[in-house]
């Protein structure tokens, strides 16, 4: 069956959880903003964690369905509506022919994610279905979504059937998004070549996310960040959430499609956990980074997976009560 | 050697390991050497490595190691530790010599006359310069199959353009400083542009999508326009 793209939105992309293996060669891993509201959305439908889900910013997408199917909407609170009555997020719901998927102002978060029983039947480039839009590569054409696109799904077999579709995945489980302006973060690598003042400053002031941020980075404002050891930094690997700080002072907080490798000091890692947040922040919104450690930081991400292992154990489970 | 090797933990999944702190080709080659390895030979919840200029990072999946005592990067870093207990002794040795044409100048290296003046020597000094070394790749990284190369001569070098180009075309050959590299893709940089070359470094369709790999030496030659479009040209009728 396929998808028909009435309207693309601002910036719609199909994207799964990153492409590695192939990092070592330059290449970008990408994947989703928020790899949270991805994952929840794709074990509502009953498809793995990593199956591509279309990632829409601010102004979500117009969507024509071709036959029936099931759809869950996670992330960013778009107003969706189906054939114009408003539907919840977080939530699975049954398509059938010629339904309407459309979504109006926004009004939380910056990015939602539609997933759809069965996942995107797109070929995965160096084994991942995201899309890479500088190289224009992955996803549908390598490239954002347009009008008129028809976008077809995977073999959708009869096997996930949800009882209940009332069920509406629980607060406790989205408890991610509480403290958005709390970003907790691990000291980076560079951390020491900071003047203590502005060690300092990191983990207390306010940094206020600019509008020169995209998938790629974001660019924060605050105090100024100034280096005590001036030492040229050979180019080496950084990570999503990765916040580097180049010789004007401002801090970089590193996304999905970040560069491989960087040549700035690291002065911090914000914690996987806390990604989704910024995922959501929009330009505008303030944040305050909290130290806490490398332990720390493992130990939460690790409950995060079994939180949304028990999601996906607990969707088969219902599924299977009828 | 490995008791050499610091052990850092990069973000929740990531380990650091450094080899030094200093641009040196053998300390290099030795990453390269132990990226392979493991490459080969993944333990379990392996997932990826990303070598560079003095460091390896092993990316791995922390819910492989759970224990009630340690943590998954204290497990993890044993693992990596075993591993390379394992590993051949023997020295590593540079990889394969590829050969690069470069079609200097004009359209394709509007920048060339400019590293020319800045040196105080012609342009046709600058392409032997460039033309005369042999470079080595110490790691990929900033865009799909671009190679960060050491090994250019002083007396080309050249700073980055204040204004960085919002668009530069894949294939250009630019100067960074004393670095010298290739654009694989289509992308903006502030590099100054000496030329271009007709050949693909990044072909994402194929099962090893990059043409030069860390650990490779590089030596460009000069080509004309119209070896460079002939080249195209062949290039295009076999795809």
């Amino acid at each position: 069956m396929s998808i028909t793209i009435d309207k693309p939105g601002m910036l719609t992309s199909l994207q799964d959880l990153g492409r590695f293996s192939y990092q070592q060669f330059g290449v970008i891993a990408s994947g989703a903003m928020d790899p949270f509201a991805h994952t929840a959305a794709n074990l509502l439908v009953g498809n793995p964690a990593n199956e591509a889900t279309l990632e829409a910013t601010l102004l979500g997408p117009r969507l024509t369905f071709e036959a029936e199917t099931y759809i869950a909407v996670g992330g960013a609170d778009l107003t969706p509506s189906l054939n114009g009555k408003p539907i919840q997020n977080w939530r699975t719901y049954k398509i059938n022919p010629n339904d309407v998927l459309e979504f109006g102002k926004c009004r939380w978060g910056c990015r939602a994610y539609i997933a759809v029983a069965g996942g995107f039947d797109t070929e995965p480039v160096m084994g991942s279905k995201s899309t890479y839009l500088r190289a224009g590569i992955g996803g549908h054409q390598g490239r954002a979504l347009k009008e008129g696109d028809r976008l077809k799904t995977g073999s959708f077999t009869s096997t996930f059937k949800p009882v209940s579709l009332k069920w509406l995945m629980s607060r406790g489980l989205r408890t991610v998004y509480e403290n958005m302006g709390r970003i907790r973060a691990v000291k980076g690598r560079h951390f020491d070549y900071f003047t203590s003042e502005s060690q300092n400053a990191f983990f207390e002031k306010e940094f206020t996310i600019t509008t020169k941020s995209d998938r790629m980075g974001y660019r924060a404002e605050g105090t100024t960040l100034q280096l005590e050891r001036k030492e040229e930094i050979l180019s080496e690997p950084v990570l999503f959430g990765t916040v580097q700080v180049p010789a004007e002072g401002n801090p970089i907080i590193l996304m999905a499609d970040r560069q491989t490798t960087g040549g700035y000091p690291k002065i911090a890692q914000t914690a996987f956990v806390d990604l989704p947040k910024l995922a959501q922040a929009k330009p505008g919104d303030k944040v305050v980074f909290q130290e806490i450690s490398e332990e720390e930081a493992q130990i939460n991400y690790i409950i995060q997976k079994i939180q949304l292992n028990y999601l996906q154990t607990g969707i088969r489970l219902k599924n299977r009560e009828g | 050697m490995f008791q050499d090797i610091k052990y850092l933990s990069f973000g929740e999944a990531g380990i650091l390991l450094e080899f030094g702190s200093v641009m040196d080709k053998e300390i290099n080659l030795q990453i390269h050497k132990t990226a392979k390895w493991l490459n080969d030979h993944p333990f379990d919840g392996f997932i990826e490595t990303v070598p560079a200029y003095t460091t390896l990072t092993v990316l791995y999946d922390p819910m492989k190691f759970i224990h009630f005592k340690k943590s998954a990067f204290e497990l993890a870093v044993e693992q990596i530790r075993n591993k390379l207990e394992s590993m051949p002794d023997e020295n590593s040795s540079v990889g394969r010599t590829i050969e690069i044409p470069v079609c200097y100048g004009g359209d394709f290296g509007p920048d060339l006359e400019n590293v020319a003046s800045i040196n105080g020597i012609s342009p046709q000094e600058v392409i032997s310069i460039h033309t005369e070394k042999t470079y080595y790749v110490y790691m990929l990284g900033f865009a799909p199959g671009f190679p960060f190369l050491g090994g250019m001569a002083k007396e080309i070098a050249a700073p980055r353009l204040s204004s960085p180009r919002l668009s530069i075309p894949k294939g250009s050959v630019g100067i960074a400083g004393e670095q010298t590299g290739i654009y694989p893709i289509e992308t903006p940089g502030g590099w100054q542009l000496i030329g271009r070359t007709p050949t693909k470094l990044f072909t994402p369709d194929q099962d090893h999508p990059v043409l030069l790999q860390a650990g490779d030496q590089v030596k460009f030659y000069q080509i004309t326009p119209e070896e460079y479009h002939a080249w195209e040209a062949e290039h295009e009728h076999h795809d």
